[in-house]
């Protein structure tokens, strides 16, 4: 199963700072260790939220509004996708992972990631079609 | 937290520690099979302390540590036995007893040449092949037996018989545990790649079972090929491998309908592979190629598997490579269901009278006798001629011949269109 581990945006995140050398090097030792053990799938960073956008929809309206976002302990900051074997896994990986804010409370959340079985008798043939052909929009690299 | 959850929580943490935890005490004391016991005896010892004292900080070197003490207990225990033994026991304790600080670096040896050590142990060929993939899932995935068992769907006390033949085998052969060098390495390499995709296959060939056990299994092999690439990144074979199980994987949802019943890869719905694997697929891939690997089997293969990937749509494919391809794998890995794919992609990429005239070439392979996709891929070029009553009787013919009954109605249905065509 998979599952994604978001990093939760501070106000340092969210003002643009770079982690210091010493952080990033751990943060790299860890992610390495991610990888020798086989269960990394990918890890991201993200840039501030004030380079960012939301689409907001209303029935058929849609509203499109610019960063940068308030509510920073809502946002994210970074993400991993991990194939593990159970959420427990998962929470034992990440209590090993830096701080990602050295100073100060920081937080990452681990979420599990849906799979085709998860929908059951509820995901129709009709439903599978839709998200197949918005998967395949998504997944185009070009 | 619960004991429900501390029981989980050890059980996570045996999983992540375990093949580590095994490899570097089987550095020391030279046998897989007590290596083995001492961990479980570390286990069964954080089982009973942990839900007092919580989950240490360090799980992994609170666990070396318990069984260094163990296994130096033990070694004082049968001092008598040791007097028989004489050097290399002392040896052993004096090993145990320096390392005992530093629990730490018996976890990580910088190269990690003793989890490579014991992968190859594992998968040694002085043991069957049943008992290399029991092994190798119980000592590198942490897996219990009775995971294992219905991971294979076989009785518990077979997989736990079969895991202690194995290592009372590794222990007689004396195996020494170390990673094979020279031309050894390549032999056995070869084995512990044959283990993997058999683990993998074992999950992904199942059709059947919405059992969690039979992806897990998928999963576990692809993990175990990711944990090799890192441990032995110089060697084709292993990225290929990885390039190979990750592309196969992508399509895990694609390749089942709604009810179970299987999907071919011609009519699946591309949209539902999955891009995130297919990525990594091609990146390991390339890194195959780039080490030399164009003509390997498990190579070729994922180029094989990484043309599907690559072609948005069917008609998009890219026949003549895959036919190229599949010529240089007849030739590295002659076989004659190789043979049958090549000449499906002969037929693909130059027409159907060529793809019938390679088919025709196999029609005496006894291999192939009772194999019922050598009449249906007959009867399906045959079809493309026009030639509707020699089409009908290959399609009944592979109907006679499939035991998979969903298969069988297609292949009738088949047979049927023919005649009235």
């Amino acid at each position: 199963m998979r599952f994604v581990a978001m990093v939760r945006a501070t106000r340092a995140s969210e003002a643009g700072e770079m982690p210091s050398e010493k952080l990033l090097t751990e943060m790299t030792r860890f992610n390495e260790e991610l990888v020798k053990a086989g269960v990394m799938l990918a890890g991201e960073g993200l840039h501030p939220s004030r380079s960012g956008a939301r689409v907001r929809y209303e029935g058929d309206r849609r509203t499109v509004i610019d960063g940068p976002f308030t509510e920073t302990k809502e946002l994210i900051a970074g993400f991993w996708v991990l194939q593990l074997s159970s959420l427990e896994e998962a929470i034992e990986w990440m209590k090993r992972a830096p701080n990602p804010f050295e100073d100060g409370a920081s937080e990452i959340e681990i979420r599990r990631v849906f799979e085709a079985e998860d929908f059951g008798d509820a995901f129709t043939p009709e439903a599978r079609e839709l998200e197949a052909q918005q998967r395949a929009r998504l997944g185009d690299p070009r | 937290m619960t004991a429900t959850d501390i029981h989980r929580t050890i059980e996570a943490v045996w999983r992540m520690e375990s093949p580590r935890l095994i490899a570097g005490l089987a550095r020391i004391v030279r046998d897989v099979g007590v290596a083995e016991e001492l961990a479980q005896d570390a286990l069964v010892t954080a089982l009973e302390q942990w839900p007092q004292t919580g989950v240490p900080r360090n799980p992994g070197a609170w666990l070396m540590t318990t069984a260094k003490h163990r296994a130096i207990d033990q070694m004082r225990r049968h001092a008598l036995h040791r007097r028989k033994e004489g050097e290399l026991t002392r040896e052993i304790e004096d090993q145990l007893e320096q390392s005992v600080g530093d629990p730490d670096a018996m976890l990580d040896n910088p190269v990690g040449d003793d989890l490579l050590s014991l992968i190859f142990t594992a998968c040694h060929p002085v043991l069957s092949t049943e008992a290399r993939v029991a092994l190798t899932l119980r000592l590198l995935g942490g897996l219990t037996t009775s995971e294992i068992a219905r991971a294979f769907l076989v009785p518990e006390p077979t997989v736990a018989q079969r895991i202690v033949r194995a290592k009372r085998t590794l222990s007689e052969a004396q195996v020494p545990f170390e990673v094979p060098r020279g031309d050894e390495l390549a032999m056995r390499l070869a084995s512990v790649l044959e283990v993997v995709y058999l683990i993998f296959n074992e999950g992904y060939a199942a059709t059947s079972g919405s059992d969690w056990m039979r992806p897990a299994l998928c999963e576990e092999a692809m993990r175990l090929g990711r944990v090799l690439a890192g441990l032995a990144p110089s060697e084709a074979e292993v990225h290929g491998l990885v390039a190979l199980m990750e592309i196969q994987a992508s399509r895990t949802a694609a390749r089942q309908g709604p009810h179970g019943e299987p999907i071919l890869l011609g009519e699946q719905n591309r949209g539902r592979w999955d891009q995130l694997l297919i990525q990594r697929g091609l990146a390991a891939l390339q890194r195959a190629e780039a080490l030399g690997g164009s003509e390997r089997p498990y190579t070729l293969q994922a180029a094989i598997a990484a043309c599907h990937a690559r072609a948005r749509t069917v008609e998009a494919t890219d026949w003549p490579r895959i036919a190229a391809l599949y010529d240089t794998l007849a030739r590295r890995l002659p076989s004659p269901v190789v043979a049958l794919n090549r000449a499906v992609a002969h037929a693909q990429a130059f027409g159907p009278e060529v793809g019938l005239g390679l088919v025709d070439a196999l029609r005496d392979e006894p291999l192939l006798r009772h194999y019922h996709l050598l009449p249906s891929v007959r009867g399906d070029l045959l079809g493309k001629l026009g030639r509707h009553s020699e089409a009908r009787e290959e399609f009944e013919r592979a109907a006679s011949l499939t035991r998979n009954l969903r298969e069988r109605e297609l292949l009738l249905q088949r047979a049927a269109a023919s005649s009235a065509a």
